[in-house]
């Protein structure tokens, strides 16, 4: 008896040992995962293809969002917020290396969009799109003086930043965000149906064009260009195909709002991330349906009835291309450039902004990809083209992305710059291979 | 030898029962605040996770982070009112704006949001007293129109 006795004890006892050192290796365990994955990779270094090279060159750039280069080699990076009670930076490469110098700030508002075109520098706040006269060296004349274009678009604070493209008879493309995750009668909330029709549609959730040159334009001066797309931060012309190619950010929270019909994977998934071409009255078809990338085929939303299985109106626009869900493209750029080698001329950058939406899976995107195009149109799957910019192997918390892209611009030697709005960095990608 | 096996008897009665106990959920007994922060975390991964993160961080400019957050820590009616009713109020938190709707979490039980906030309350780096089901009741009770 008293050796069973024993025995027992000597179960309890490894039972208890066990137990504690199992944690205890359930600790060192995840200690060890921190170590191996999480690391930092290393500020700055990018993965890029075979002959490209990737440098950081220029840091502390406000909240950069969206960039662009002049002929003369100057960048203007706007940010979303002030700095300084200044929106607008101007960077130059002033030395030997590679590196911009910040050699200006200006701009009484925050914002997103900036573009160049004619003689012009284009700026938006998140209601609002101004004009800057450059000089023969492209400088801004007057910096507290801009012509105001457009005034008055809806700023609800979802999805409110207005980004900006021109063509080139002289028409200005902003997008304007809607102010709802799927238009529901109450936003975001679980099992709250879709308003049918969406009042949001009448003055945001689509594209609006206004002349390039005209002061003070409202909704009414302009046109609802395309409806049906729930926010575009990456927009730009394509000037092979003479039209407006843009990203949109698709819904959130088919899982969190609608655990009946979609596994946590599915809403970490679903729905695609979305190119469009669009032309005067295209429908995207937010929020009444969106793009399900493994079926190929647009879905009805469950807001308007949907379970997951059920297709949706097939009369919307189908999307050019079709990305993982959530990974939010924030910048979209045709390159034009000669320093490239011959499959990227006319093929599309984007940049991701990376996703905060893919939980229980790993945060997913930070990165720029390449799509490969011939005549207007993608030629072959997407891939990822710089990657690294969040400096861990896995995103669990988007907070502990170091970089988040965000804006592309071309430089006038053919080199590709992508901004961060994370620590205001600025990459610079050039080809330098044979 | 009658003597071991009462002792065995003893034992075993004693370890069953601890069995038992570790396996059923936690009554309201004998609640404490590491039993309602682990209930609070798991409504924490079904229901806030997806905005607020794993590492309660937050989203830059669209979610706000809940570690430091200084209503969170500081202002228990307001919060529960937040979850109760949710909110669009933008106003600076911690300095900063966030552009995201918060959307009302009535549906959870008055003990559902004392767990999941004093998870919050308890986690990410934060410390703050308990927060219990009763102090819920009475904001749910003082519903506004
Ligand atoms: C859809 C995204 C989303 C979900 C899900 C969500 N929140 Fe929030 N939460 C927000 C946003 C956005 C705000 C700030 C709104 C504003 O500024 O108007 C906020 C605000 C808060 C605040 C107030 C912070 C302050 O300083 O005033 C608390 C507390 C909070 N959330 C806790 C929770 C808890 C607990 C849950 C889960 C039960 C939850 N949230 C679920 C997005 C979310």
């Amino acid at each position: 008896m008293i050796k069973r006795l024993q025995g027992l004890m000597l179960i309890l006892f490894l039972v208890i040992t066990l137990n504690g050192f199992s944690n205890a290796l359930k600790i060192n365990f995840n200690f060890l995962i921190n170590k191996c994955f999480n690391s930092d990779t290393g500020k700055g270094s990018i993965k890029v293809p075979e002959g490209f090279s990737a440098t950081i060159v220029a840091d502390n750039v406000g909240k950069a969002r969206h960039i662009v280069i002049s002929p003369k080699g100057i960048v203007y990076v706007k940010s979303m917020r002030k700095i300084n009670g200044k929106g607008i930076f101007v960077l130059k490469n002033v030395g030997a290396n590679a590196k911009l110098t910040i050699i200006d700030t200006f701009c009484n508002y925050g914002g997103t969009g900036i573009v160049i075109k004619d003689g012009y520098l284009y700026a938006s706040s998140d209601e609002e799109v101004f004009r800057y006269k450059l000089n023969a060296k492209d400088e801004v004349i007057n910096p507290n003086a801009p012509e105001k274009i457009v005034t008055g678009l809806i700023e609800h604070h979802q999805h409110e930043t207005k980004s900006i493209a021109l063509d080139n008879v002289g028409n200005i493309y902003v997008n304007v965000g809607a102010y709802a995750n799927s238009c529901q009668e109450h936003d975001r909330t679980k099992g709250s149906p879709g308003r049918k029709p969406c009042p949001i549609l009448d003055s945001a959730g689509g594209i609006w064009m206004f002349k390039a040159d005209k002061l003070n334009q409202t909704y009414g001066d302009g046109i609802r260009y395309a409806t049906g797309l729930r926010n575009v931060v990456g927009l730009d012309w394509n000037q092979q195909t003479n039209s407006l190619f843009v990203m949109q950010h698709g819904r959130d929270q088919l899982f969190q709002n609608w655990p009946q019909y979609y596994s946590e994977n599915d809403g970490a998934e679903f729905p695609a991330e979305c190119m469009y071409e669009l032309h005067k009255g295209s429908n995207c078809g937010w929020p009444y349906i969106y793009f399900n990338q493994q079926l190929n085929k647009k879905m009805l939303a469950p807001e308007y009835g949907g379970d997951g299985k059920t297709e949706g109106d097939a009369s919307f626009q189908d999307p050019v291309i079709a990305f993982p869900g959530h990974l939010a493209p924030n910048g979209l750029l045709f390159y034009t450039g000669k320093q490239f080698p011959e499959k990227y001329k006319n093929g599309a950058f984007i940049a991701f902004h990376g996703s905060w939406n893919r939980a229980p899976l790993p945060q997913a995107g930070y990165f720029v990809v390449f799509v490969p195009f011939k005549d207007g149109k993608p030629t072959g799957k997407w891939e990822v083209f710089a990657d690294g910019f969040s400096g861990k192997e896995v995103v669990n918390s988007t907070r502990s992305a170091d970089h988040r892209p965000c804006g592309l611009a071309q430089g006038p030697d053919g080199s590709l710059y992508v901004t961060d709005d994370s620590k205001g960095t600025v990459f610079k990608i050039s080809y330098t291979g044979k | 030898m009658k003597k071991n096996s009462l002792l065995v008897l003893v034992l075993l009665t004693v370890m069953v029962y601890a069995l038992a106990q570790s396996q059923k959920p936690k009554q309201k007994t004998q609640d404490t605040p590491a039993a309602s922060i682990e209930r609070g975390r798991a409504i924490y991964q079904k229901e806030c996770l997806s905005c607020h993160q794993a590492d309660g961080g937050g989203v830059p400019h669209i979610n706000p982070p809940l570690a430091g957050n200084t209503v969170l820590l500081n202002d228990k009616t307001k919060i529960i009112a937040v979850v109760l009713k949710g909110m669009t109020d933008r106003i600076p938190i911690d300095d900063e704006y966030y552009s995201n709707n918060m959307a009302s979490h009535a549906y959870l039980t008055n003990q559902e949001i004392a767990d999941v906030l004093t998870f919050a309350r308890n986690s990410f780096g934060n410390k703050a007293s308990v927060l219990t089901a009763a102090e819920v009741k009475v904001v749910r009770g003082v519903k506004k129109k």
